[in-house]
């Protein structure tokens, strides 16, 4: 199982436990835990919604792609931890990471 | 005022093949949508990429997709409002409804279709504490008529395209152009991005990078705004204008004032009909949710 933490916009922080051979982003999988996570664009880099800021473990992410950092570039608070949710693969690497839900409910 | 049969609330994909499903039944459609032009998300977020779950189109771009839903639908003359927001949905006395929008267009028809998928597309507002005391007094989130910004000091906050592109236009119209983005460079449309690098080297604009906006300030109109540079220093600009370009994100909006059983931001409906708790009234598409969405 892949363990990690995600804050909600309220600073409640809670574990989420999920398979490993998944084949979801994370995105996905904060939709279908019940998170307020609009994901407009369904996942394809082009509506920044689904914005996260990795609080803990960014190292254990790749180098976003330039479709992420161009959208990351439109918002008004992204950081250099942002990332979008659809763009991170669930697997083994995002074990004790944690991902704070930013941008609106 | 406009008469029709039905009246559907937003032209995305799904209402506008609603045009042609209420055609086939010889009803007269009027869509309405507070984006400037029909399609929804594929025209205004992604129009030149393509789709893949379509029935029929292993791949399709999405404006394309658009195109042709106008093609199918237009023998059936459906009537369009556009830009305008849905404000309030009132059902009169003889069972009918009364739509009114935002600049008090009023449509009456027999049955509403509300296909808002997920909302209204407003704009994505920067944190800045007094933001809201200023909009309409010096604050605008889209640049509908250039000509207001003529010869005034302007400042443009954000790094996408829609920034880069107004930032460039507005040099030749704006006394004084300033654009203010939190990082040290912009990462889409490079030819845009280049541009904006000459116009900042050749002096025909501020560009402050690295940089967000803390503060606004003026009596009753915009007068300055403070910036917090990359060492944390404090700058004040004097604005008639300024311009937030953050993009869009779509929101529930008046939907939620109208009477119907919303569950999480969506509405609910019976799925023997898609109708709502409210009699005449239907949901279709994203906008909706019943038990085992």
């Amino acid at each position: 199982m892949i363990k990690f933490e995600i804050e909600d916009r309220q600073g409640n922080i809670q574990e989420v436990e999920i398979p490993e051979d998944i084949n979801l982003s994370l995105m996905e999988v904060l939709k279908a835990s019940d998170y307020p996570v609009l994901a407009t664009c369904g996942g394809m880099a082009l509506c920044a919604t689904c914005h996260v800021e990795v609080q803990r473990g960014l190292e254990n992410l790749g180098e976003p792609s330039d479709a992420e950092l161009d959208m990351l570039d439109t918002l008004p608070d992204a950081s250099s931890a942002s990332r979008l949710a659809c763009q991170i693969k669930i697997g083994s690497h995002l074990n004790g990471m944690m991902f704070k839900l930013k941008g609106e409910e | 005022m406009i008469h029709t049969d039905i009246c559907i609330i937003g032209a995305g994909p799904v209402g506008l093949f609603a045009v042609f499903e209420a055609g086939l039944l010889k009803m007269r459609c009027h869509l309405i949508d507070v984006l400037p032009q029909i399609g929804g998300q594929l025209s205004e977020i992604y129009p030149k990429k393509p789709i893949y779950d379509i029935p029929g189109f292993p791949e399709v771009l999405a404006q394309d997709l658009v195109d042709n839903l106008k093609k199918q639908i237009d023998p059936f003359k459906p009537t369009y409002t556009l830009g305008e927001r849905v404000e309030t949905l009132v059902k009169r006395e003889d069972g009918t409804f009364e739509v009114k929008t935002s600049d008090e267009t009023v449509i009456t028809c027999k049955a509403v279709v509300i296909a808002g998928g997920l909302g209204c597309f407003e704009p994505r507002k920067p944190e800045i504490e007094n933001l809201a005391k200023y909009e309409g007094k010096g604050v605008y989130y889209m640049v509908k008529d250039p000509e207001r910004f003529r010869d005034k000091k302007i400042i443009l906050a954000g790094g996408g395209d829609s920034a880069l592109d107004w930032t460039i236009f507005l040099s030749n119209v704006a006394s004084e152009v300033t654009l203010v983005h939190r990082n040290e460079s912009f990462r889409g449309a490079p030819d845009s991005a280049e541009k904006v690098f000459e116009l900042a080297k050749t002096g025909k604009i501020k560009l402050l990078l690295n940089a967000h906006l803390k503060e606004l300030k003026g009596d009753s109109f915009l007068e300055s705004a403070t910036v917090i540079g990359k060492e944390k220093e404090v700058k004040e600009l004097k604005a008639d204008y300024l311009i937030p370009l953050f993009g869009l994100s779509p929101k529930l909006g008046p939907i939620a004032d109208w009477g119907l059983n919303i569950d999480k931001n969506a509405i609910e409906v019976n799925t023997f009909d898609y109708s709502t708790n409210v009699p005449g009234v239907f949901a279709i598409g994203d906008i909706n949710t019943y038990p085992g969405s």
